[in-house]
């Protein structure tokens, strides 16, 4: 409990003197109230059971699994190759971002790396996927709180993304276009040019979200100050991503490790926020999202001539060994544990996927808080349901 | 690749000139020796890239204690790892073709171990900028290992999948209930001796359609071809 905010505290004393007064005096009984599994404000089938006294949140747990696929022990029959084809579905919103640890992982197990086209390519598809899921996230962001201009913009603005990653991937949602060694084609003609005008629209969706949504008060009075979470709880629960980075921790894997990516040829920022609150998780989110058009249109002048794979054997064995590796992704902190035995499959994959980290503070975050606050928050925390489960 | 606790790595012929990252993990290492002495049992350090260790199964929890006071504060993620080799292989060799003798070593991958099961976790130093594996064995008789729960509250949900998913329980955690599986299910899901039941049931349907892959040397056409246009 060391660090926590007056607030968190006040709150939970609260509860606590909540749940005695029910007992004891008034014989009152608590009321459990179970969001979801199909509840719109879940993103999907997440459960969460809460128990309230008046208003009051007392205690919650959140109940996954309805989605779960297994694919920890699916990839144990999978050979190399096929297992992008299971990691596209994990994060469906930004498909590509998921294949690129697991890639990775496989190349450095192989001790080979992409030639520089690829990686400039490979990081241009991947702050795209970043575009088009935050984009979703920001629109959808009014739709929990009734305002429902924001999510068509959003489904408007997003489509030329998904457009241009269906351009370059054949693949709207599950592009399975990252190869061990560097990808499946090169780019289609036009696509740099194309690519340049949807960024200048995806700017100007960022302005537009954030005069009708950012400044607007309705908007500002139900995210200041709710769900605050201080850095060390955040740190402790491993939340990564923009969660992390909203409760004030300067830390981004695009620029804190050596990868084989191309971020480090762009200039760009890492956005923090000192007030962890749920204002600040979607507004570093914002933030991010025009990072990450300042990425693309920078990488887009500097694509490098030359091959697109490097020279990789037909059949793919993975020499034995471990490796992690893990990526920024649009949800936060995504990283795959390959370990390999030598034959064509991975031997055992542990998927380290953001929301699963992200989801788990929930009993912490929501107790004490209020019930229309219950949807802001787990709004702001942003999960995606095949995140969580995998 | 060399191994800490066999030799100085100087002596390394083959090794690059030592370049910042390599003193970085090394004094992790000894930062680590310094607090929790001869509960490590085997350090794997590849330099400028990672870094392995493995502890006493009885100084898990220490372990955690120690590196959070070192700095590693952020929790990555913590599962286990079953080290058996699968005996039902992987559902898609050749049916008609005579049955290869299953692997039955137990092999337990960069930092060695005397179990078959090990639990693992990832930690990291936000400030260094530096990750760490940390690993245990489990005992085969009894697999239990402490909690890491009081350290790192995330933990929570982690050890809740790996005790549902491995069979592999921790002492002093406050709700060892299952997520995914209902409650009266037999088995432990991502043990190597579990089957994939759709696999026993029908053998990967991609097996019907392979054609014979190309034979390895023959000159690379389309390697060829992508240099050309992309030149």
């Amino acid at each position: 409990m060391t660090m926590m905010s007056e607030r968190q505290q006040l709150s939970y004393i609260a509860s606590q003197a909540a749940d005695a007064r029910l007992n004891v005096e008034l014989e009152t009984e608590g009321m459990t109230l179970n969001i979801g599994p199909q509840h719109p404000a879940t993103h999907g089938t997440l459960r969460i059971i809460c128990r309230l006294d008046g208003e009051q949140v007392v205690w919650a747990e959140p109940g996954c699994g309805y989605m779960h696929r297994g694919y920890e022990k699916l990839t144990e029959v999978r050979t190399f190759p096929q297992v992008t084809t299971l990691v596209n579905r994990i994060d469906w919103l930004g498909s590509f971002a998921n294949e690129v640890p697991f890639i990775l992982a496989a190349e450095k197990l192989m001790e080979i790396e992409a030639p520089p086209r690829a990686q400039v390519i490979r990081t241009i598809l991947f702050e795209l996927s970043r575009i088009a899921n935050v984009s979703l996230f920001l629109g959808d962001l009014g739709v929990q709180m009734g305002a429902v201009t924001p999510v068509f913009l959003a489904f408007r603005d997003r489509e030329y993304v998904l457009n241009l990653i269906e351009g370059a991937t054949g693949g709207r949602f599950h592009p399975n276009f990252d190869r061990i060694g560097g990808l499946k084609d090169d780019l289609p003609k036009g696509w740099i040019d194309e690519t340049r005008q949807a960024i200048a629209k995806l700017r100007e969706f960022c302005d537009i979200i954030e005069d009708l949504l950012f400044g607007n008060e309705i908007f500002q009075s139900r995210m200041r100050g709710i769900g605050i979470i201080p850095a060390d709880i955040a740190k402790d629960y491993g939340l990564s991503g923009a969660n992390l980075r909203a409760s004030g921790v300067d830390f981004d894997l695009r620029r804190d490790q050596v990868l084989p990516m191309a971020w480090d040829k762009a200039d760009w920022k890492v956005w923090t926020h000192p007030d962890g609150d749920s204002f600040a998780r979607c507004w570093v989110r914002l933030q991010e999202t025009r990072e990450s058009c300042k990425i693309v249109d920078q990488l887009l002048d500097q694509i490098p001539a030359g091959p697109i794979m490097t020279k990789v054997p037909r059949i793919i064995k993975v020499p034995e060994g471990e490796a992690w590796v893990s990526t920024e992704n649009p949800l936060g902190e995504m990283g795959y544990y390959v370990v390999s035995k030598g034959d064509l499959g991975p031997f055992r994959v542990k998927i380290r996927s953001a929301s699963f980290n992200n989801i788990s503070i929930v009993p912490w975050a929501l107790k004490g808080v209020y019930v229309p606050d219950i949807i802001t928050i787990l709004a702001s925390l942003y999960f995606i349901l095949g995140d969580i489960d995998r | 690749m060399a191994r800490l606790s066999d030799a100085p790595p100087s002596t390394d012929a083959d090794e690059t000139p030592a370049l910042p990252g390599d003193g970085l993990r090394e004094g992790i290492v000894d930062d680590l020796r310094n607090r929790i002495g001869d509960a490590i049992v085997d350090v794997h350090l590849v330099p400028n890239d990672d870094l392995w260790v493995r502890v006493r199964t009885d100084a898990w929890r220490q372990t955690a204690d120690a590196l959070k006071a070192a700095g590693f504060t952020f929790f990555g993620f913590l599962s286990g790892l079953d080290w058996l080799p699968s005996p039902y292989g992987k559902g898609e060799e050749d049916p008609t073709a005579e049955p290869e003798e299953p692997d039955t070593e137990i092999r337990q991958g960069v930092t060695g171990g005397d179990t078959r099961f090990q639990v693992f976790a990832r930690l990291v130093d936000l400030d260094r900028h530096v990750g760490i594996t940390v690993k245990a064995d489990v005992p085969d008789d009894e697999p239990v290992v402490e909690t890491w729960t009081t350290v790192f509250a995330g933990a929570n949900w982690h050890e809740r999948e790996c005790h549902e998913m491995f069979g592999i329980g921790f002492a002093g955690h406050p709700d060892l209930r299952n997520m995914y599986l209902p409650g009266d299910f037999e088995g432990y899901p991502l043990r190597k001796d579990f089957p994939l039941l759709s696999r026993m049931i029908k053998p990967w349907p991609g097996i019907v359609d392979v054609e014979p892959m190309p034979v390895q040397d023959e000159p690379d056409a389309d390697q060829a071809a992508q240099e050309e246009s992309a030149s």
